[in-house]
């Protein structure tokens, strides 16, 4: 990059900010795709794919993706949990890349929940 | 090609690289490509993590998810239930001492809770040798702000408003350290980092410069720009292979970006780092010994004054500091002296590195606020001692430190009230001890080790630690006198009062402290002729209980058997006797009975 002027700092902290968000584990949304054996059966690593594509393509810096194991409802699967900052978790049922996707854009960042994909709201209680 | 949704931070400090890090690194590699995950999962080594009696460890993020003690063998599954399934593997999780359910995330782990990091702000999260993760986490724009709105007496009047205290040892006002050496003649000055890190046991720097070199690099640059320098150099000790090869990878990245060299960020400022290694002696961590070192001659210090501020390096005007204090500058700059301030007790500001070492469960690398308690650091970070043994003492500050007893343990850690009880706070080392340590035998331990790094200098250092450990060596086998323990403290006094440099002034800390906190210990040896905590073995009697050797053992004779010098008597099924004058005490013949019938006295 040759000799840095101060603006390039900006720009390379710009350029690694989905590293550094990534590595703090702190977003400003959260997508958990349910795996498990019965998850990838379903299809959960092509939706978890799509979902990377997907932010990707939106250069989004602070969205985490991450995986967990089979949320219980195995007839649904895939399915995968939203959490925004400050709302109650959604789960979502019978997935695929074009629903994903679609639920990537209209509530993780744009704040609409999209129902006809929507199982429910919040989340069981632990304990 | 999508970015990765997960990051494996494998730690990639020494510690856990002599535990195989490397090797699980390459596993993972391995069953990442087998399950075709490489674009989902990044692989990535990072520095030292600080719980390093748990390593190898990885950190998965963006799930906090703290993994340790791996080999090789559990990649497999870890990677199958884990990154594939999404399962973490609770097996490989930490569980604390004398618990059950183990502690998947790293944010909940007692070790890590109570820590604050400053200087270790990055550990763990970048990649040491990726320059722009230093920079993605603001690295360098302290520098920035500093060359191209401030002016150098500006800077330093931050520092000084900071509170920031030396962290090498002396706790001298860094800020004030800083004015003296802008305030001193002459164009030419120098900066030096002074990397030696001769406490055994201690290993803040070279987790610092392993982990995050450049905030040392940003920290010396903006010392250079305040004084007045030019010229830096870093006085690294030769026995830190993987911190010297990262510092100076860490340089020529630097240099590249021109964050080094002529004109940094456009302004007519320029600085160069030069890398200088130790060869071997603790003296050199002593400044004006250090100086010396670097200028070609015999490591011996100097008397002071002059200070370096005033004449150091080829007599120019140098400040030196310590690997953490530099490591807070770029922090302090950021956020500004109030918020340092804000940190720690009145008179130490900020927060400080330990190594948390000896009878603890936690063992690792803590950075804490000024004032938190040795019983916090002991028992809620370190996790108390194990086995369920009883605390004795911790010895703080490294060999030059004093031994703080059970009675002091609500302590609040800071310069001052170390001193006062008549330690220091030093580099930061922590020491913990049980009841199964002899106090004089470890003053005698620590003794040895400033004794023979004495430069030989001055009359007081050299032969004085000398006859110091000599009576130790004598009480321990048990030729001690009365009149030992009053010659062990006149010569303690005289050899920390005439010495010329710090290692002479220090080195009697841990007999002062011993003696005083522990003297009846030292009467044991003495006049009784018994070690309390079974340890000096030339005063240690070995006998057999004849009933339980009988009755539980019914004489098997396996201590007969293991005796390396033939000296049990006894017929199978009979109790068994010790001869006592071929006795050499090794304790085989203890550790070799299952009925608990051999005695230690």
């Amino acid at each position: 990059m040759g000799k840095l002027k101060v603006s390039d700092l900006e720009k390379i902290k710009e350029r690694v900010r989905r590293t550094t968000t990534l590595r703090d584990g702190q977003g400003n949304a959260r997508v958990i795709v349910h795996m498990g054996t019965c998850g990838i059966a379903a299809g959960a690593r092509d939706v978890i794919s799509a979902l990377m594509d997907e932010v990707e393509k939106k250069g989004l810096t602070d969205v985490i993706l991450t995986t967990a194991g089979c949320a219980g409802l195995c007839s649904r699967e895939p399915m995968a949990t939203v959490e925004r900052k400050g709302q109650p978790p959604v789960k979502y049922v019978d997935l695929n890349d074009e629903k994903i996707r679609r639920i990537l854009n209209e509530h993780v960042v744009g704040g609409t929940i999209v129902e006809e994909f929507a199982l429910a709201i919040g989340s069981e209680q632990m304990h | 090609m999508a970015e990765h949704r997960t990051h494996l931070m494998i730690c990639a400090g020494t510690g856990c690289v002599s535990n195989g890090a490397y090797d699980v690194k390459t596993a993972l590699e391995r069953e990442i490509a087998k399950h075709g995950l490489e674009h989902e999962v990044a692989i990535v080594t990072t520095g030292c993590n600080g719980f390093c009696a748990q390593g190898p460890i990885v950190v998965v993020q963006p799930d906090g998810i703290f993994y340790q003690l791996l080999d090789e063998k559990v990649v497999p599954h870890l990677v199958e239930e884990h990154f594939l399934k999404g399962r973490p593997v609770e097996n490989l999780m930490y569980v604390p001492p004398e618990e059950e359910s183990p502690v998947p995330r790293m944010r909940d782990i007692g070790f890590f809770k109570k820590q604050r990091l400053i200087a270790l702000r990055n550990r763990g999260v970048i990649d040491p040798e990726v320059i722009d993760e230093y920079i993605g986490r603001d690295g360098y724009r302290a520098l920035a702000k500093v060359v191209t709105e401030m002016t150098p007496e500006e800077v330093i009047q931050l520092v000084v408003k900071s509170g920031l205290r030396g962290r090498g040892g002396a706790g001298f006002l860094t800020g004030e350290k800083w004015r003296l050496a802008r305030k001193s003649e002459g164009a030419e000055k120098y900066v030096v980092c002074n990397a030696d890190e001769g406490d055994p046991g201690a290993f803040m720097d070279r987790s610092i410069v392993e982990s995050d070199p450049h905030t040392v690099i940003e920290g010396l640059t903006i010392g250079a720009y305040a004084v007045g320098a030019r010229e830096g150099f870093v006085y690294i000790r030769n026995e830190y292979p993987l911190a010297l090869e990262r510092l100076q990878l860490a340089i020529e990245q630097a240099k590249d970006y021109g964050l080094l060299g002529e004109n940094i960020f456009g302004t007519d400022f320029s600085f160069d780092i030069h890398v200088h290694r130790g060869a071997g002696a603790f003296v050199c961590g002593e400044e004006t010994a250090l100086i010396a070192s670097i200028e070609g001659k015999l490591g011996n210090p100097r008397q002071r004054p002059p200070y370096p501020v005033h004449s150091g390096l080829w007599d120019k005007p140098t400040n030196i500091n310590n690997v953490e204090t530099w490591s807070n500058i770029p922090m302090i700059i950021q956020h500004g002296a109030e918020w340092f301030s804000s940190i720690g007790t009145e008179s130490s500001k900020g927060t400080k590195v330990f190594s948390l070492v000896g009878q603890i469960n936690n063992t690792g690398l803590v950075e804490v606020p000024m004032g938190i308690t040795l019983r916090e650091i002991i028992y809620d970070i370190g996790g108390g001692i194990p086995g369920g043994k009883k605390f004795k003492a911790v010895q703080t500050g490294g060999p030059s430190g004093g031994c703080i007893p059970q009675e002091l343990l609500d302590l609040p850690i800071d310069f001052e009230s170390l001193w006062e009880a008549g330690s220091m706070m030093g580099s930061g080392g922590l020491v913990v001890m049980d009841e199964t340590t002899c106090m004089v035998d470890i003053a005698r331990y620590f003794l040895s080790f400033t004794q023979i790094e004495s430069c030989g200098k001055c009359v007081s250092c050299r032969d004085g630690t000398k006859w110091l450990l000599d009576i130790l060596t004598k009480i321990c086998e048990g030729k001690g006198t009365p009149e030992d323990l009053s010659t062990l403290e006149h010569i303690a006094n005289v050899v920390k009062d005439a010495s010329l440099c710090g290692l002479g002034q220090t080195a009697p800390n841990p007999v002062l402290t011993t003696i005083k906190y522990f003297r009846n210990e030292y009467e044991a040896h003495i006049n009784e002729k018994k070690c309390p905590a079974k340890v000096c073995k030339a005063l240690l009697t070995f006998t057999i209980n004849p009933e339980q050797c009988v009755e539980a053992g019914h004489g098997c004779h396996q201590c007969a058997r293991s005796c390396p010098e033939a000296a049990i008597t006894g017929d199978k099924g009979k109790a068994h006797r010790i001869i006592e004058d071929k006795c050499i005490k090794c304790g085989v013949c203890h550790d070799v009975c299952n009925f608990n019938a051999v005695m230690v006295e």
